[in-house]
Order: structure tokens, then sequence, then C-alpha cells
């Protein structure tokens, strides 16, 4: 069934763009993550130009993430002085993420500049993944326990000025270190069209110290609000939202969404992580070799 | 741009000039407006007319016909991945100020048989004769490399067409072609050129005129994003609020 993009101008199949948003919809439903760093390099890679793919898959991450802001909202795992922080951060880092994007595409740069950040960004926190999920594994299998992890911030954290309490988190640090962690995932949704929870997440535990419990709901609940403003900066900016695309991502994604939810409940959740790090991982190793291979399309022609 | 469409143009206008001795064009096409709606996935052109001789006494050696379909001209920059530090980064680039963003040829013989290099070079009979214009300072060889490189990209995208032999002539007098229209053109006027080539000369030509453009809802989107942005990104973000959540509150009664 062959449907026309208005922005993007040409064609594609709705059934294979509903189904892409299914699959990466499945995969946020069992895991939590918005599914963005799946979705923009498989919309390139169908042939949709990176800028709309990036515009448009930010809006298939918000409605990813509502249903789960909703469920982590009624359960009270919501920080919302911490998200708030965090979305005011991601806010001033999508526009900062704007100008970037402008240079970028000035100098030409902008198409390996987010290969190169998608290498970096999926290899780091997959291999991160990979390692603890592996040794939660060994524990499951062997019965032993490791020691846990004692919760604390990290020191540059504790060095910051002014503190203040975040009590669903339990903390007592400075607002600066959430909010420059929010500015990173802000610059990240812009340019990518990823939600930034792979930043977020990993980040709240280990350099903020927050408690397990707040730290996924709070993080689809800043991921709510910045893709969000990041769909709207796009519009306002590089005209790049498809709203046809968008809409065929959301079918796909918000229905795939609640059967990942209804899936991840079923299976182990130490068995899910190793899934998900393989599927990370999978999708740097792609991006690093279209990288360091020689591409099938030497030339890129841009209008002016 | 001017100096360079004033030369084409007279030599449109030399066999007029001539009198009625030289043989006449009637072109028309099957669609002088194509409509891009949601279903478009390209379309065919039929390109047709007949060949009216002073007298109706036709050569005896038949002439040939070739039909160039062309979009707007678009001003591009093309860049050039290389390899740099083990990975693949755009590095040289090159600038043309007047690149086709679609043309279509179409002849009855190929072109190589019909016209010779110079004729073919003025009328742009041809993917390789197209005049792009560069802007930027590159040296002859490299804007060879990357005219070169346009024209592969583009054709494998359908966006240039060379369809060599296709024009078919009945009796000497009726012709028609038909080209295909890639589902990637953009919205402008496009022309429709005919030749009629006698011995290598171009004794006759004709032009149609052919709008391409978005209509209804596609062209009420396009239009929207551009006019309206807040509103359409509004729209954006409703729209994926109330699917998240409806999906949500759906799934919560099963």
């Amino acid at each position: 069934m062959d449907l026309y993009l208005p922005i993007a101008n040409l064609s594609v199949n709705a059934l294979v763009i509903i189904a892409l948003g299914g699959v990466v919809g499945l995969l946020s439903g069992m895991f939590g993550v918005g599914g963005g760093f799946l979705t923009t390099p498989l919309l390139i890679f169908y042939g949709i130009p990176p800028t709309v793919a990036a515009a448009s898959a930010a809006s298939q991450v918000t409605g990813a993430s509502v249903s789960g802001v909703v469920t982590h909202m009624s359960r009270g795992t919501v920080d919302f002085r911490m998200g708030g922080v965090l979305i005011a951060g991601g806010v001033v880092g999508a526009g900062l993420g704007v100008l970037i994007f402008r240079l970028l595409q000035a100098i030409g740069q902008i198409d390996t500049v987010i290969g190169i950040l998608y290498v970096l960004m999926l290899g780091g926190i997959g291999s991160l993944m990979a390692k603890e999920s592996i040794q939660a594994l060994i524990v499951l299998k062997s019965g032993k326990k490791i020691q846990a992890r004692k919760r604390r911030h990290h020191p540059l954290v504790a060095a910051m000025p002014m503190r203040w309490r975040f009590y669903r988190s339990g903390l007592y640090i400075s607002p600066l270190a959430p909010l420059l962690l929010g500015v990173a995932t802000g610059i990240l949704t812009m340019l990518l069209g990823v939600g930034g929870g792979f930043i977020l997440v990993p980040a709240m535990l280990y350099l903020l110290g927050m408690t397990t419990q707040s730290v996924v709901g709070t993080s689809l609940f800043q991921i709510l609000f910045v893709t969000m403003a990041t769909t709207m900066m796009h519009a306002m900016t590089t005209h790049a939202v498809d709203l046809v695309l968008a809409m065929l991502l959301l079918i796909g994604s918000v229905t795939g969404a609640q059967v990942g939810t209804r899936l991840s409940m079923t299976i182990r959740p130490e068995y899910l992580r190793v899934l998900l790090a393989a599927i990370v991982l999978l999708v740097a190793a792609r991006m690093a070799l279209g990288l360091g291979f020689r591409p099938d399309e030497l030339y890129t022609v841009e209008v002016r | 741009m001017k100096r360079r469409a004033l030369l084409p143009a007279l030599l449109l206008l030399t066999p007029m000039l001539l009198g009625a001795d030289e043989p006449m064009l009637v072109p028309d096409v099957s669609q002088r407006e194509v409509e891009i709606q949601y279903s478009f996935t390209g379309a065919d052109l039929l390109l047709f007319g007949a060949i009216v001789y002073p007298d109706g006494r036709r050569p005896k050696k038949p002439a040939d016909i070739m039909v160039v379909l062309k979009g707007p001209d678009q001003s591009i920059t093309m860049r050039e991945k290389q390899k740099v530090a083990g990975i693949w980064v755009n590095a040289d680039s090159a600038r043309f100020r007047s690149a086709p963003s679609f043309y279509a040829i179409a002849s009855s013989r190929p072109i190589g048989k019909v016209v010779d290099e110079r004729t073919a070079a003025i009328y742009e009979m041809g993917v390789d004769k197209l005049q792009l214009s560069p802007s930027s300072l590159n040296d002859s060889a490299e804007l060879d490399r990357f005219q070169k490189g346009l024209i592969d990209l583009r054709q494998r995208s359908g966006l240039y067409v060379e369809q060599q032999g296709t024009v078919e002539i009945t009796d000497g007098v009726l012709y028609r072609a038909r080209l295909p229209l890639s589902a990637r053109v953009i919205v402008g006027d496009y022309t429709a050129e005919t030749f009629l080539v006698q011995d290598g000369r171009v004794v006759a030509a004709a032009v149609r005129d052919i709008t391409i453009r978005k209509s209804g809802f596609e062209r009420f989107m396009a239009v929207a994003a551009e006019q309206w942005p807040f509103f359409y990104g509004l729209v954006a973000m409703m729209l994926a609020v109330g699917m998240g959540w409806a999906a949500g509150a759906i799934a919560k009664r099963f």
C-alpha cells in the first residue's frame, strides 16, 4: 500500500512503516526505552531524508512514552521536581541542538556526526549494559549474590554549588547536575531524534545516584516533554516534521508498545536486559560498519 | 542564466523564421497538469504529436524525433565522501547553479546516431550534455567527476532518464513517446520540448508546458508546514500524545 509523504516528498509503503513503528514500539514497551535510536537509522536506511527522519521520529517517541508516564504517575514513581529541572535543561539543549544542526548542515558534516554519535553512544552504553546484564545472569544462574553497589552520586556532582532536595529521588544535590544532563539529552534528541532514555537512565543511576524506583518514571517524564519540544522546534525551524510519516509510525508504535509491555511481564528482566544490550550493540556495529565501509553512495546532493 | 537560455531560444526560432519551407511540429502531452496525491507513486507521461511537412511532402530519408522533459532548475551543493582517518566523511564539494531537478529524454534512434556532439551539447540532448553552471572553484577534472556522480545518482532514483530509441514514428508523420515521472519529482513548472531532426540538423522544435503540483491533503500539509509551523507542530504534538494515551487507555480494558 503506497502512500505519498507530503514533506519527505516521496512515496513509501505504508505497511512497512507501520511495521517498523510496531517493532520499535514492541521494544520500547518491553524495555522502557523510547526506541528513537532504532527509528531514525531505519527510516534513513529506507530512504527518508535524515532531517525528516529525525524530526518525525521524535514525535513517535512522544507517543510511545505517554502511556508509560501515565502509569508511573499513578504509581507515584515520577519525581516532578527532578523531571522539571531535566526538562528545563532538555529544552535549552534542544535549542542548542538547532544551532548545532544548522552549523553542521552548512559545513556538510551532519551525517557523519550523526553516525559517529550513534556509534559512540550506543557502543558505550550497549557494552555497559551487556557487562552488567551478563553479570546479573551469572548471579541468577549461580545463585550467588554480588554485593549491591552503594548508591551515591559522582564526586563531580557533589562538588557543584547550591543544593536542592529531591525527595522522591532520595537526593540532596545541586540542580545544576540534572540541568546539564538535561541539556546533553536535549541536544541528542534534536540531532538524532532519540528520546535520550539511554543516556538518562544510566546517568541518573550512576552519576546522580537516584533511587531505582523513580529513575524510569522520571526519565520517561522528561522524554515526553523534551520530544514534544523537539517536534515543535523542528516544525518551526527545519519544517521537516512529516505528519503522515509520524502518523504511520505512531499507529505501529503505540500498538507495539502495549504488546511489548504485556510481553515484558512474562519474561525475566535479566534476560530482557541481555536482549536489549545485544540489540543496541548490533545497531552500533551496523552504524560503525557504515562509517568504515565504502558507502553505496559517494555523492550527496543538497538543494539550496 | 539569461544568456544561456537565449541561445537555444534563438535556435528554436530559426526554423520558424525560415518560412513555410520547413516542416512543423504539432505536439501534445497526455497531461498538462500532474497532481501529486496520497497514492502518487510516479506517473507515465505520453508525449505525442504530428509532423507537418509543407505541402504534405515527406522527405525520402525519415526524420528523427527527440523529446525532452525538464523540471525546474535547482541550485545545488554536491558533496563527495572520502576516506579520512578510517571513516568516510564528506570531503570535497562543488556547487552548481542550474541542475535540472528532473530530466528525461527519449529519441527515435540512439542519440549519437541522430545528432553530433555539438548539436547535442547546444540543445542539451542527453544526460551527459546537461549544462549545470558550476559556481565553485573546482578544476575541470573534479567538476567532471561531480557531474558524473550527480547523473549516476539521479539516474538511479529515476530523476534523470534516458530512453534512446523509444520514440515511435508512424508513417513518418505521427510520433509518440512515453516518459516515466518518478515519485520523487518536485512540484513546479516542467517543459516538454520536441525536436525534429533531419540529417543531424534540428529543423523544427516545439514546447509544451506541464505543471506538477500537490493537490488536496498533500498540498494542504506542505503549505501548513511552511506557513503555520507553530500550529503544525502543535498538531504533531497533540497527535502523538493523543494516540499514545488512547492506546494505553484501550489496552487497559483488555
